[in-house]
């Protein structure tokens, strides 16, 4: 059976969920090899093996990481040509995606991006249009690239040997001519991961401040949630821009997604839309968010939340 | 300097967008068309570092004849000239023939620095900058919401999942913003009036020396096999709080087994 290349994702070490999303669905199309940037494997390699990595590919080297995405797409090229593999698939990230489009331009083959499901013959479904629309697409020519979008396909464990190959890429000029001099890590928390989460509580406008926003962090301690944010909320600085959802922020396609104090607005929608179940709480009956609810309640948020997040707790 | 800014006219994300059912393609003429909102901090980034550092600001679009409005709108905004590549034989392209031809176009207009939107509303693939930067073999700056210029040498944050990366390079270089960058201006009467005299230069693929092999639907490495409407969501319940909002929530929660 061929190769699928899988990029991992991960933090200094730490997998995240993604990486175990596309080695599943790798598994529907060939057999997965995980291919591992930087230092830090160890670690990882239980995981990538009970996911079904039958092989890990490791360029533990820390140059790959001082760049912009290049060393990436020369490690996955090289990669492509020599295991001869069926097709790569990433994470639909920022910068998952820009690997993805490099790659494609490097092997001149197609790329489906922000795929939420993934079939056999790599043919991929988009939600577009903010989930209005869904559309299935493959690719016609050269190796498939995919990007897949974070939280859409179940993770199923699958035993695999995950077989360790130590791999060397002598980069390009061209690919260090971005140099990263600097990483500035902003505030993380204990929070599960924005996209990766199964129920994300937003703050927006509403919130009306920065100190404020332990309203939306304390029901979000009481479900395991990770926080987000409105634009509107990232641009007073009452939130990191990283929490930002929304067509120029995170995508996020939780089990749950609370909107508190945010409108709605087709911006917000295009990053949270295809989440499975919504609840809104605001005070305006007319906010546009209302049309996309499960279960929505008018009323001031300072009323609603802490006491949601008080029967939540006595629940527990 | 001179700076390319690309420019895509994309359906108004209020009005409905569709496919349209003989090739599965974006219906762009059933929509009123806008300048894709990221673009318009391309247009003003590209516009500042005119301000601050001197030269000539190109607006660059690929798209039908009615992209001409969107075109006008950066003109008027400030820009000093455009390209615009329009022939029907780039309908239908995929993200790897769109980034062939804008490049070809690049090899013409030249550039210090190309600027982009990180994303587009429409297609939202966010890899244009990232290819344009493959392609044109220069660094690639993308998801900036900060750009500093001193010589021939640039500096940018890029957004990262953590927070952001400081990232230096020498110019030529490919850069592609997010909203965080600047606030846009708005075309001025003055500006408006004068855009009418600024050129526009049409190209079709044969004058851009674009393989048209290369692009189009037919020259596409993917290909859209089926679409259809997504079932609409189930209308939910909305009350209003008596007191008793919080404690309502809950158990809807409850009866979903999130609690
Ligand atoms: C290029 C571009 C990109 C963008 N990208 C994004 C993006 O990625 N993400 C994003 O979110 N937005 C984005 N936006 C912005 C978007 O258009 C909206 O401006 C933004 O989403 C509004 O945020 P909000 O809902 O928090 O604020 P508002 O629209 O001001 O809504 C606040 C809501 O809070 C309610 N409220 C106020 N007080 C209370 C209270 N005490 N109790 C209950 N409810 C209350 C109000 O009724 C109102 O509905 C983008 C815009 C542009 C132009
Ligand atoms: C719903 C939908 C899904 C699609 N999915 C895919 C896919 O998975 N794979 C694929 O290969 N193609 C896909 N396409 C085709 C793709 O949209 C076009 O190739 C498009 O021209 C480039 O992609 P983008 O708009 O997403 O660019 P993005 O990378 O999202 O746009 C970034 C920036 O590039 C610049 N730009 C983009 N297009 C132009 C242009 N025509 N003229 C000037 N500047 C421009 C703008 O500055 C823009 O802000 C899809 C199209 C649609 C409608």
């Amino acid at each position: 059976m061929a190769e699928v290349l899988v990029l991992v994702d991960h933090v200094d070490g730490e997998v995240k969920k993604v990486t175990l999303e596309l080695l599943t669905a790798a598994r529907r199309l060939g057999e997965p090899a995980a291919v591992w940037v930087g230092p830090g494997v160890e670690g990882a390699k239980d995981k990538l093996a009970e996911y079904g990595a039958a092989k890990v590919y490791v360029a533990a080297d820390e140059e790959l990481t001082s760049y912009v995405v290049a060393p990436k797409v020369e490690l996955l090229a090289q990669l492509v040509a020599d295991k001869s593999a069926a097709g790569v698939l990433v994470a639909a990230t920022g910068e998952g995606k820009e690997i993805a489009g490099r790659l494609a331009v490097r092997l001149d083959s197609g790329v489906l991006t922000d795929v939420v499901d993934l079939a056999d013959g790599f043919v991929g479904e988009h939600s577009i249009f903010g989930g209005a629309v869904i559309a299935h697409a493959k690719v016609k020519r050269g190796t498939p690239i995919v990007a897949v979008r974070p939280n859409s396909v179940a993770p199923e464990a699958a035993p695999a040997a995950a077989a360790e190959e130590q791999v060397s890429v002598t980069l390009s000029d061209a690919a260090k001519a971005a140099r990263v001099v600097e990483k500035v890590v902003q505030e993380k928390g204990e929070r599960p991961d924005l996209t990766e989460a199964a129920v994300v509580v937003s703050g927006g406008r509403g919130v009306g401040g920065a100190d404020n926003f332990k309203v939306i962090e304390d029901l979000a301690d009481s479900l395991g949630a990770a926080v987000g944010a409105s634009r509107a909320a990232t641009d007073a600085g009452w939130y990191p821009h990283q929490f930002q959802v929304g067509q120029t922020g995170k995508t996020v396609s939780p089990q749950l997604y609370i909107a508190v104090g945010i409108s709605g607005a087709i911006q917000h929608r295009a990053g949270m839309q295809t989440s499975k179940t919504i609840v809104a709480i605001n005070k305006d009956p007319e906010a546009p968010i209302f049309e996309l609810v499960d279960f929505g309640v008018v009323g001031d948020l300072f009323q609603v939340a802490p006491q949601l997040t008080e029967e939540i707790t006595k629940r527990k | 300097m001179n700076i390319v800014v690309c420019v895509k006219q994309v359906p108004d994300t209020e009005s409905p967008r569709k496919l349209k059912s003989d090739d599965n393609t974006l219906d762009r003429a059933a929509a009123d068309g806008v300048i894709n909102e990221l673009d318009e901090y391309a247009i003003e980034e590209a516009l500042l570092l005119k301000e601050a550092h001197g030269g000539e600001v190109t607006v660059l679009t690929m798209g039908p004849d009615k992209a001409t409005d969107s075109i006008r709108k950066a003109l008027a905004m400030g820009a000093d000239k455009a390209v615009h590549l329009v022939d029907d034989a780039l309908a239908g392209s995929d993200a790897l023939g769109t980034s062939y031809a804008i490049q070809q176009v690049l090899g013409r207009t030249g550039f210090d620095l190309v600027i982009l939107g990180a994303e587009s509303t429409d297609a939202r693939t966010g890899m244009l900058a990232a290819m344009l930067a493959e392609r044109l073999g220069v660094p690639q700056l993308s998801l900036a919401n900060k750009v500093e210029i001193d010589g021939s040498s640039i500096t940018v944050q890029r957004i990262t999942d953590y927070g952001y990366d400081k990232v230096e390079a020498s110019l030529p270089a490919v850069v592609s913003v997010v909203e965080k960058i600047n606030e846009p201006r708005y075309p001025s009467f003055k500006g408006i009036m004068a855009a009418k005299k600024k050129p526009v230069e049409k190209l079709g693929v044969a004058d851009a020396g674009i393989d048209a092999d290369k692009v189009g639907l037919a020259g596409a490495a993917t290909e859209v096999v089926d679409f259809a409407d997504a079932p609409p969501r189930e209308k939910g319940q909305i009350v209003t709080d008596e007191g008793d909002g919080g404690a309502k929530i809950a158990e809807f929660l409850a009866s979903k087994k999130f609690v």
